[in-house]
């Protein structure tokens, strides 16, 4: 049965005029209701319904409501999709997500997509994600079986380490095909090496995978490779459509044997302060912009040293003077790309809310509750811009003391 | 500075007029060699040394180029590698990918493979190197970078994040001597089986909305961009706001 409300105008007619023959028939009669001393009265003259040939009847299972009082079906329903079960596969089509900021990305999604075609019903994708991750739905993303490959030594930059536990998967899966994401943020390199450590000859930068064959770009992009799909794939974004039309196992898989470690001949010194206002805005990863409701712009230049932010602008702020005119994001400025955005007394037009559609974490501060940016937000906190970032730069530096003083 | 450093260099093409021209990384590579090294920086091509496009590395100032002449189509790594081995080199630099050809950005880790050297991808400085180590800094994506220490010998890749390359002067380049070496030939066989075709634009990703009623296809088609059930933090006091806001940034490993 539908969800649509219906409506009966010719009912609506009697219930509106009290003198129609049938108003008092087609009223909704209460049958239960508490009296004014607490006692609960029954009607029993309006329990049950007429039947259709004009017998009254009453339904005491609980299963039938009468005519008179039709309730309305909840709008929400949860469409669950059906599960895709591999018991015993066949083969394995390996993938290796990226794993941005501990989520999978869109391009590892896409990447699942184009893994679930190959593997057909009878393989199984096999995700393999290292160290720790937040990712909650493998499930819905088409990952089969699901092994977390975890330990210190795979922290910081260990590409050796991670290579050696890729060994490891293909020796004891030995996967029809591997793929890994063609990108800058990890997924390139990995399989570069894997190929050079397998042995294999990966095609790269594909983008179409179809009856056994793949296309991928080749040189500065003018040209086009086809080829035979071999085992190892590095796929572009977009190489095939998401998993969407089911949901998956997720089972989780352990390697039988411990990885071998390697001597590591690249030693990890951790990341290196960068200026963030001389990252390029639209690659910046996390962005704090201000707008028509941000009163003490010292205070904002402030805050964002202290978050260690790259400053950015709504159209209103560069209009007025307060911010360069290359820092203003939105249609007409820079659409960026930041992993956190943070918008401090910008209301939320359409063009700046464009202009942050890729950002993954949104959050707002603001007067007004009801504005197009808390919508947007994943979190909003409402109240005034100065007090707040004043709060905030004392919460940081807070934390930094206390984060020096663990590590003392 | 006496560490040896060599520049892997190839011809590359002009995005739009497809002519050959110095490859774009390659001339990141040979700058960030001719800042270590300055003259002693070693620049190896393999492939034509006819090529005229070589003599804009020359014009970046260096002596002469060798060219370990091979024909088009063919597997360099067996040459190169040899070729770094007799050289005893300690540091060799390369671009990330090459612009014609597959382009597929394999050569630097074959060769560290076949060498058995450690690699980095995305070199960005060098700061120092001393006692057969080296303290580079490598360019991640959005702008970061991270601190490594590595054991010489040292194979890097470059990318745009390195220093940009000096104009080629004409003069020096002109003057310079491509030193062609005749060297064993090993043909690849990448493309007996494949074919290269001028690029086809990729189709354009629909958004496909996959409703029951023409009502949700409507709504979905006008939507405003909304995260939904976004937790809203009404009537509290700035500092708890501010805690709320920390706490999202340090999960999200923004705060340093």
């Amino acid at each position: 049965m539908s969800d649509i409300v219906r409506r009966d105008p010719r009912a609506e007619w009697i219930a509106r005029n009290r003198l129609h023959p049938l108003h008092a028939a087609m009223q909704t009669q209460q049958s239960n209701w508490m009296g004014p001393g607490g006692v609960i009265r029954k009607n029993v003259h309006a329990v049950g319904f007429i039947g259709p040939n004009g017998i009254k009847r009453i339904d005491r299972s609980g299963a039938q409501h009468g005519t008179t009082t039709v309730s309305r079906r909840s709008a929400t329903t949860e469409v669950q999709l059906p599960l895709h079960q591999v018991a015993d596969p066949a083969f394995y089509i390996a993938v290796v997500p990226d794993m941005v900021g501990g989520r999978l990305g869109s391009h590892d999604r896409d990447l699942l997509g184009l893994a679930r075609s190959l593997a057909g019903s009878e393989g199984a994708v096999l995700a393999i994600v290292f160290g720790e991750h937040k990712e909650s739905n493998f499930a819905a993303a088409g990952v089969d079986r699901l092994l977390l490959i975890d330990g210190d030594e795979y922290r910081g930059y260990a590409p050796e380490q991670l290579i050696q536990g890729l060994r490891a998967v293909d020796h004891q899966f030995a996967p029809r095909h591997w793929l890994l994401p063609d990108s800058r943020t990890g997924g390139g390199e990995v399989g570069r090496r894997l190929g050079a450590a397998l042995g294999e000859r990966p095609a790269t930068r594909v983008w179409q995978v179809k009856d056994n064959q793949c296309i991928g770009r080749a040189g500065a992009g003018q040209q086009d490779l086809h080829r035979d799909l071999p085992r190892l794939i590095l796929a572009s974004a977009e190489c095939a459509e998401p998993v969407s039309e089911t949901r998956h196992e997720a089972l989780p898989v352990e390697l039988s044997v411990p990885v071998a470690r390697s001597l590591p001949r690249i030693d990890d010194l951790g990341p290196v302060a960068v200026d963030p206002a001389a990252i390029a805005m639209a690659e910046s990863e996390f962005i704090v912009s201000g707008g028509n409701g941000v009163k003490d712009w010292d205070l904002f230049h402030r805050a964002t040293v202290a978050l260690g932010a790259t400053e950015g602008a709504s159209r209103v702020a560069v209009d007025d003077g307060f911010m360069p005119r290359h820092r203003q994001v939105g249609a007409t400025g820079t659409w960026v790309t930041a992993r956190v955005y943070m918008a401090v007394g910008i209301s939320g037009a359409i063009q700046h809310l464009q202009g942050i559609g890729a950002c993954d974490k949104v959050v707002a501060v603001n007067m007004d509750p009801g504005c197009d940016m808390i919508k947007r937000a994943d979190l909003s906190v409402i109240g005034d811009s100065t007090a707040i970032l004043q709060a905030l730069i004392e919460a940081v530096e807070n934390y930094r003391k206390g984060a020096q003083r663990e590590a003392a | 500075m006496n560490t040896k450093v060599i520049s892997l260099v190839s011809i590359g093409a002009h995005p739009g007029s497809g002519r050959t021209r110095r490859a774009e990384q390659d001339a990141r590579a040979v700058e960030l060699g001719l800042q270590l090294a300055g003259q002693h920086l070693q620049v190896v091509h393999a492939g034509d040394p006819r090529e005229e496009a070589l003599r804009a590395y020359l014009g970046m100032g260096l002596d002469h180029l060798d060219v370990l002449e091979q024909p088009a189509g063919a597997d360099v790594l067996g040459v190169l590698g040899d070729y770094l081995r007799d050289a005893g080199a300690q540091l060799v630099l390369t671009g990330s990918q090459a612009e014609t050809g597959e382009g597929s950005g394999m050569l630097p880790f074959l060769l560290a493979e076949r060498l058995g050297w450690p690699l980095i991808v995305g070199l960005a400085e060098v700061e120092s190197i001393e006692n057969g180590t080296a303290q580079v800094l490598q360019a991640l994506p959005r702008g970061q970078r991270r601190r490594l220490k590595v054991r010489l010998p040292l194979l890097a890749t470059v990318d745009n994040a390195a220093p940009k390359p000096r104009q080629s002067a004409f003069g020096p380049a002109r003057r310079g001597v491509l030193a062609a070496r005749n060297v064993m030939v090993t043909q690849d066989e990448l493309l007996t089986g494949a074919e290269l075709q001028p690029a086809r634009p990729r189709p354009k990703r629909l958004k496909v909305i996959k409703a029951k009623s023409g009502a949700d296809r409507m709504k979905a088609a006008t939507a405003k961009a909304s995260g939904g059930g976004g937790k809203v933090l009404k009537e509290v006091s700035p500092q708890e706001g501010a805690e709320a806001i920390l706490k999202l940034l340090v999960e999200e490993g923004v705060i340093r």
